[in-house]
């Protein structure tokens, strides 16, 4: 086999159930033989609600739980094989560490799991203590730290080690726009040096900025592997209405059935297209129009979609190719 | 292995050391080697008897009390944190992770007996020792209240493997109390002369580590010496029992799917 | 399901821990073999005073007492039949068990035994098992049982048929005891010392204990004492034959011979009594059966 052709990451078939219930566990399974691959030099994005078995499958490639069937290969290694660890980073979804520690002991910690020197080892620890915007917390205890310092502090332990793979699970939750700013900084960054970047979002705007391709999961299977553009495609882009409807008129038919009643105000979504059809309409009723603005629809609705079934199937043969 | 093992070791010693609840302990235990001081003043002629019986006992019992409750949250609470999740994405087998716990624990008992020791050697010298070449014996029984140390600490971390400290203190401390009073449930065997219940005691008495061989504390305080052969049986027993105790926690930890 | 690494582990482990717990066997029979050879003559008890142990025990002062009764026993087995064994901390132990635990029948009955015989089978101490035992029935009226055993003890190890006779009758006065308790009292108080009562003492002992070493060593000294009786009869029997036919019997045949027997008197294991020049009747040197050793002359039937 030809070195480039060889993957990043190969997803075969993995399946893994959660025994669940205390007296008498029943098996659950929460990843359905999952497969795809991630290829070398790539920023993959990995989407899903939550639950849909991100972390799942992020911890079955790092060893920490075990499929119940399937495999899977991180540069053609086994994921059993504990020399693969040298060729990866892992950021856990919302990281804790020794909190007795400071981040410059934590991170030398890390690094001695490495081959360094002494002098090399804490150079790299300065190193990337900068590198994530901890330079001036290096002394401070972890147990002081914000949520948003801890994901920093993880990202750096999890790219310490120059691996050529990063998994990182929820990198921007918890982040502050700056700090969300920075990974992604990170994340191209590291595309830069050709390293391949698997992390997993529920925000969509993320993917859209730095993947190649992403992966939707959905309680526990693959809907769809493609380029993000094709996921921003189904969103149909709708326009909320509010508005007073006149004192005995009644609504027009095709609206009145979609308007909601908050008091005695009314909402109604159109898409985009139908705006101006669905103003004449309001203004051949007398209603008095209070706001129009357009509708952005969440990953979580568009995910809420996706599980509630047939609205996007068409959207997701397109991804699927 | 070294490589991944003494860098958990050293964190290890590092959570242990930098905790308060340890130091609240060690002095508590050379006040009460301070008390011996004391307790012996009233006992006219065995002052060095009471010291040494006491000061031991307090080096003993301090640090089986640290020993299993340290022990017991030493797999958990890494689990529980999610701070083995990093850990683990790092090129360390599961196995050389627990061994890693384990020799820190140790590390950390030893560097508290050493002190403790000093404590003890320090209240001697108050009542007006010279140390003499029979006192050996005390620093032999010393190494027997180490060895006894490493073996329940193993015991505590075996259970802390998969389930939780609270059962893990009851089941390590019910195996440390069925293991001190060995002699005597084997005792009690021979004594009713039921096979039944005569192999049940013998089967109890070979199976739970013995504690009874590590006490040599009133043979120290008597100033007696200890038979070497006795030296290194005891040190050969904690070793292969630990060495069990280690094997069937890697086969359990190894299998174990985190949270 | 799961992976090589983790089946590698499991049959490390399912392989190694029976082997290493065999190695942890045998290496504990070695150990145990060692420590009996060097167990320091001088142990001590830090704490002698079972009040204080008592007040000590938060409540659990009868586990406690098990654990020091317990502790007698092992400390008394370790001991029992090795020449020049010392016993000093046998009485400490059973004091301790007896005062954190009063109503521990067992121990008093158990620790007068061995408390009682002579070394190397016991300390040799009877003045001890009295004071045990009168404290049991102090704190056990009702066990009557405890009386008989100090009416034995009297009776047996001190040879004091007075008190031994007063401590049955106690015995007897309970409402429970059995009437052989009054019986004994008169017995002795009548022929304090004969082989007829010290045969209706170890009889009773015989039938009244559950303990399989006690009726053992009851039957063996009422076997002892059956050959007492014996001999003392062929002696008899052995001056008579000198009276017929001018000489001893040179053996147990001869008084058969003689016409002074239908059969040849055997001891009860079986041998054929022996005599010696002296006309006086033995075991055979290798008959199991030993002869307690003599009551009379009793202190008190003398004067
Ligand atoms: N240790 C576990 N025991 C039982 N069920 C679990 C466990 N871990 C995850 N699950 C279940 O598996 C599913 C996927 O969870 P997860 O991988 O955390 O989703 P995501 O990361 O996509 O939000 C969820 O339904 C969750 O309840
Ligand atoms: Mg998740």
């Amino acid at each position: 086999m030809n070195a480039m052709s060889t993957p990043a990451i190969e997803i075969l078939g993995l399946t893994k159930d959660f025994p669940v219930g205390f007296w008498r566990p029943r098996m659950r399974r929460s990843l359905d033989s999952l497969s795809f691959q991630v290829d070398e030099g790539e920023v993959f994005g990995f989407l899903g609600p939550n639950g849909a078995g991100k972390t799942t499958t992020m911890k079955l490639l790092m060893g920490l739980i075990f499929p119940t069937s399937g495999t899977a290969r991180v540069r053609g290694r086994s994921i059993d094989d504990v020399e693969m660890h040298r060729e990866i980073g892992y950021l856990p979804e919302q990281p804790y560490f020794y909190d007795y520690l400071t981040a410059r002991e934590l991170l030398d910690y890390y690094a001695r799991f490495s081959n360094y020197s002494a002098a090399e080892r804490r150079e790299r620890v300065e190193k990337f203590l900068e590198r994530v915007g901890l330079a001036a917390a290096g002394d401070v205890q972890l147990r002081k730290f914000s949520k948003g310092m801890l994901q920093r502090a993880g990202i750096a332990q999890a790219i310490l080690h120059d691996p050529p793979v990063v998994i990182l699970d929820e990198p921007m939750s918890g982040l502050d726009p700056v700090g969300r700013r920075e990974v992604r900084d990170i994340i191209l960054e590291l595309k830069k040096q050709g390293r391949t970047v698997f992390f997993s979002t529920h925000i969509l705007s993320d993917a859209e900025m730095l993947c190649d391709r992403v992966a939707v999961l959905a309680g526990g299977k693959l809907q769809g592997v493609g380029a993000p553009g094709a996921i921003v495609a189904i969103k149909a882009p709708a326009m909320e209405i509010l508005f007073e409807a006149r004192e005995g008129r009644a609504l027009p038919a095709g609206l009145a059935e979609r308007a909601t009643r908050i008091g005695g105000r009314c909402r109604v979504e159109v898409p985009e297209e139908g705006l101006y059809a669905a103003l004449e309409q309001l203004r051949g009723c007398e209603a008095r129009i209070l706001s129009v603005s357009p509708v952005h629809p969440t990953l979580e609705d568009y995910f809420f979609r996706l599980v509630g079934g047939t609205a996007v199937s068409r959207g997701l043969e397109e991804i699927s190719r | 292995m070294s490589a991944t093992v003494g860098p958990v070791a050293i964190n290890t010693f590092r959570e242990a050391v930098r905790d308060r609840v340890l130091y609240n302990l060690v002095l508590f235990a050379l006040l009460m080697i301070g008390a011996a001081i004391l307790v012996g003043e009233i006992s006219i002629g065995i002052e060095r008897l009471v010291i040494i019986n006491l000061g031991l006992t307090a080096i003993s019992v301090f640090g089986l009390v640290m020993a299993i409750f340290i022990g017991v949250g030493l797999v958990y609470k890494e689990i529980e944190k999610r701070t083995l999740y990093s850990l683990l994405a790092k090129p360390i087998r599961r196995w050389e992770f627990l061994v890693g716990k384990y020799a820190g624990l140790l590390l950390t008992l030893a560097v508290n007996t050493a002190f403790m020791t000093l404590g003890l050697a320090a209240a001697l010298f108050y009542v007006g020792w010279r140390f003499e070449r029979s006192d050996t014996s005390i620093l032999v029984a010393i190494y027997f209240i180490l060895l006894e140390f490493a073996l329940v600490t193993a015991l505590a971390l075996f259970f802390s493997c998969f389930t939780t400290p609270m059962l893990s203190t009851l089941y390590t401390l019910g195996i440390y109390i069925t293991g001190v009073f060995a002699d005597d449930i084997r005792a009690v065997g021979d004594f009713t002369r039921n096979p039944a219940v005569l192999g049940v005691t013998r089967a109890i008495y070979y199976v739970v580590p013995n504690f009874h061989n590590f006490n040599a504390i009133s043979m120290a305080a008597h100033g007696n010496a200890i038979p070497f052969t006795l030296f290194w049986q005891n040190t050969l027993y904690a070793a292969l029992y630990v060495a069990v105790l280690l094997l069937a926690a890697s086969a359990v930890f190894s299998r174990r799917n985190l949270k | 399901m799961s992976n090589p690494s983790q089946t590698r582990a499991l049959w490390v482990a399912v392989a190694g821990v029976p082997l290493l717990f065999a190695a942890i066997a045998a290496l504990q029979v070695k150990i145990d073999a060692g420590t009996r050879a060097y167990t320091p003559e001088s142990e001590e008890l830090l704490l002698r005073s079972g009040t204080a142990l008592k007040k000590m025990s938060l409540g659990y002062d009868s586990l406690l007492a098990d654990i020091y009764w317990t502790r007698a026993v092992q400390y008394y087995g370790n001991r029992a039949g090795i020449d020049g064994a010392k016993f000093d901390l046998l009485w400490p132990l059973l004091d301790i068990a007896t005062t954190l635990d009063p109503k521990l029948i067992i121990a008093y009955r158990f620790g007068a035994i061995f408390l009682s015989e002579p070394p190397p089978a016991g300390a040799g101490r009877p003045d001890l098992a009295i004071e045990l035992v009168k404290r049991g029935i102090a704190e056990n009226p009702e066990q009557w049982h405890l009386n008989a055993d100090l009416g034995f003890l009297y009776y047996w190890r001190m040879k004091d048929y007075p008190n031994a006779a007063a401590a049955y009758l106690d015995g007897s006065k309970n409402p429970k005891a059995p009437v052989w308790l009054k019986l004994m009292a008169a017995r002795i108080t009548e022929k304090g010392g004969s082989l007829e009562t010290s045969r209706m003492i170890w009889s009773q002992i015989y039938e009244t204990s559950q303990d399989k070493i006690v009726r053992e060593k009851a039957m063996e000294t009422l076997r002892g004492l059956r050959a007492q009786e014996d001999e003392a009869q062929l002696d008899q029997l052995a001056q008579e034959y000198q009276n017929r036919f001018g000489h001893f019997p040179a053996s147990a045949s001869d008084l058969r011979t003689g016409g002074l027997l239908r059969e040849i008197p055997e001891d009860p294991a079986g041998n054929p009594y022996v005599f010696g020049k002296d006309g006086k009747s033995r075991l055979d040197p290798r008959s199991p059966i030993v002869i307690p050793p003599p009551l009379s002359p009793p202190p008190e039937a003398t004067n």
